[in-house]
């Protein structure tokens, strides 16, 4: 028999012998679901479909150990605490960044706007709150801020989602409008110095140490207390469970990585008398929007219908799926997260001035490609973004510490970004998909 | 004869100054396959696309259980338990079976997805099927062959108890064994009480499965038969409208 239907692949032996099981051969009991057998089944599993092109983010992963190892060697300063904390805060805002876009480049759609989209609203912001100016209460004007972010989103989601309009092209325009406002807002020339502390110490200040054991402690509790959720509904359904033993093991991972970094930041940094540690009050921040998307893309209906309509929009349409809406949305949150990337990154620099976020945005998109997410919609995942993101940040802080031309950091990133793209794209050729798609 | 689950009844549709459908009756009946044939251009898609809701008839009226409703959009079509599996299959290649079977109504507790319990009736309602073909609900679509993908867009028609399913031209594109496969799988959904709708321009297709056989030609009905009454040479007499049919009984 051939399988000359409609596959965009040719099929693999396997499925040759799966399709060609004639009326013979019994209805099994219950049809797999990938979750049967030990701990070396799930294994060969996995490496199966990395072998199939779902690489994810290990390619990132990967690169990322490349890059450690490499900085390490190469600088006596790029693994010591002090440079691990700065490399943290540092990737913040480009962690967020390209969180944010994960959300609209899952629809296959991008936002340009994003980086203007936070310097509007820091501008805002600073304008508003600063005591030489109009003296509103910070936390009022942060507010304000992050509505206008949600309000330039809704904008965007009008014109893309409503109206019909490539998102490319409505973002280049607010990407080019919004330089003009920014300076409108700001002023030409203008800066203005961030001087709420609770802003600068997003950044700048630290948990206590024993609160950094406690973050772990937290994440650790979060990961079982769901895992053991999934399994109870798994196991009242009476479907298969993936064998306990890979819980342990990924929370034994959670307990090291965590672990060895709260170690690292928890020793003294200071350079003077006065001691610095602990765990930058960015990362746990960072880690909780983190979740909080994760948990929202994957166990919510609307992250189940933005994959869907990533993957194939007319098929969202036909299943009832009110398209318009979730693509709306994600410019909604896609840029609300960008303006609390602009927090961060304003808290790190300690000012914003007229071009706040002009450069940003292509590093965020960049950030998502490098972590695996696809620019045609339907693949990736939030830590995808987050990690391509620190990868990105990783070159950037290792070329700066080995005192090379700035020119150097730019030609790097985008190698890196290319050969990102690259190793996607074979992989994918490899597991008999096209170039394309 | 049985009481027929849809009926409609002079049904006409136009585009602009375009007349698709001019009068159209049609009668579905339950645990029973009726073929919808026509040439190009007949108005096979409008009609099918009218019972799903999606493009709405402009006249004529449309009974379900003998109750006269209105097909305003797919949400109407889909309480009704109307389902229509579309010759694109309108699957999304990067979700799995299961999430491709519920798209659009999945379970939830607590607002959160609850995939043990859509795993399960995914793969009950595969096997009702009697599906041997797929090895994991768990597969990405991107990686089934064409069979198993009109296997998985059956399959995901009848999942929440569909009364009425419309399938277009399930056999367009599929090789020998794989076409044997799916028509088999066409016979147990009408086997399940389902009253099936089924579109081809194979005629020996429908001749195969068929329990009833009606000819659109240019926007008219111009012959509803009994499949064992006729043969595949008088319907592609209708179907070129170089035969007209006295006895169209609808």
């Amino acid at each position: 028999m051939s399988a000359t239907g409609a596959p965009k692949k040719k099929p693999t032996h396997e499925e040759l012998e799966a399709t060609s099981a004639g009326s013979g051969v019994p209805v099994p009991d219950q049809i797999g679901s990938g979750f049967e057998g030990g701990v070396i089944d799930q294994a060969k599993a996995w490496l199966s479909r990395v072998r199939g092109g779902e690489m994810g983010v290990l390619p990132a992963v990967a690169g990322l150990v490349v890059l450690f190892v490499m900085f390490t060697i190469a600088s006596p300063y790029f693994l010591t605490d002090r440079n691990f904390a700065n490399l943290l805060t540092q990737a913040a805002p480009y962690v967020m960044l390209a969180m944010a876009l994960v959300f609209v480049i899952l629809l296959g759609e991008i936002d340009l706007s994003a980086g203007v989209t936070s310097g509007v609203a820091m501008g805002l912001f600073v304008v508003l709150s600063n005591p030489g100016g109009i003296k509103m209460n910070w936390i009022l004007a942060l507010l304000i801020a992050l509505a206008a972010g949600a309000a330039i989103g809704t904008f965007i989601g009008f014109f893309v989602a409503r109206v019909g309009i490539p998102s490319f092209v409505v973002t280049l325009g607010l990407f080019l409008g919004f330089q003009g406002l920014e300076l409108l807002i700001i002023g030409t020339g203008g800066l203005y110095r961030i001087q709420e502390p609770a802003v600068i110490a997003i950044e700048s200040n630290n948990l206590e140490p024993w609160q950094g054991w406690v973050m772990i402690a937290v994440i650790l509790v979060i990961s079982f207390a769901t895992a053991m959720v999934d399994r109870r509904r798994r196991t009242r359904a009476g479907v298969p469970n993936r064998t306990i033993t890979l819980l342990w093991i990924r929370l034994v991972i959670i307990a090291v990585i965590g672990g060895v970094v709260v170690a690292l930041l928890n020793q003294d940094r200071g350079q003077s008398l006065l001691a610095i540690t602990g765990v930058p009050i960015v990362v746990p921040l960072t880690l909780f929007i983190l979740w909080l998307g994760t948990f929202v893309l994957d166990r919510t209906k609307f992250g189940a219908y933005l994959y869907a309509i990533g993957g194939n929009p007319e098929a969202a349409r036909r299943a009832g799926i009110k398209v318009v809406g979730i693509r709306w949305t994600a410019f909604i949150i896609c840029s609300s997260l960008a303006v609390v990337s602009g927090l961060f990154s304003a808290s790190k620099v300690g000012s914003v001035d007229a071009s706040f976020g002009t450069q940003t945005v292509l590093f965020g998109v960049a950030a998502a490609v490098v972590g695996g997410v696809s620019l045609f919609g339907g693949r990736g995942r939030l830590i995808h973004g987050a990690v391509g993101a620190v990868v990105i940040a990783t070159i950037t802080n290792g070329l700066g510490l080995l005192n090379l031309p700035g020119g150097v950091n730019l030609l790097v990133t985008g190698g890196v970004l290319i050969l990102a793209a690259t190793v996607d794209a074979v992989s994918r050729v490899r597991a008999g998909g096209s170039l394309t798609r | 004869m049985a009481q027929p689950i849809v009926e409609l009844t002079d049904i006409t549709k136009s585009f602009g100054p375009v007349s698709v459908l001019k009068g159209v009756s049609l009668k579905v009946y339950p645990g029973k396959i009726t073929a919808l044939v026509g040439d190009n251009g007949a108005g096979k898609s409008t009609l099918i696309k009218g019972l799903a809701g999606v493009q709405p008839y402009d006249s004529g009226t449309v009974r379900f259980d003998n109750n006269i409703v209105g097909l305003h959009n797919p949400r109407e079509a889909t309480a009704l338990g109307i389902e229509v599996v579309y010759q694109d299959l309108a699957l999304c290649d990067n979700l799995d079976i299961v999430r491709n079977m519920f798209l659009g109504r999945e379970e939830t507790e607590w607002g959160t997805l609850d995939e043990g319990q859509m795993e399960r009736e995914a793969s009950e309602t595969l096997r009702s099927l009697s599906v041997r073909t797929v090895k994991s609900v768990r597969q990405k679509v991107s990686s089934l062959s064409g069979g198993q993908r009109q296997t998985v867009a059956i399959a995901r028609s009848v999942l929440k108890d569909a009364r009425v399913v419309i399938l277009d031209e399930p056999t367009a594109a599929l090789g020998v064994a794989q076409t044997e496969q799916v028509l088999a799988l066409v016979k147990r959904l009408a086997e399940k009480g389902v009253g099936v709708l089924m579109i081809s321009h194979n005629l020996v297709d429908v001749f195969a499965v068929a329990d009833y056989i009606s000819v659109l030609y240019l926007g008219q009905m111009v012959a509803s038969l009994e499949a064992t009454q006729t043969t595949s040479d008088d319907v592609v007499g209708y179907i070129t409208g170089s035969k007209t049919y006295t006895g169209v009984n609808v």
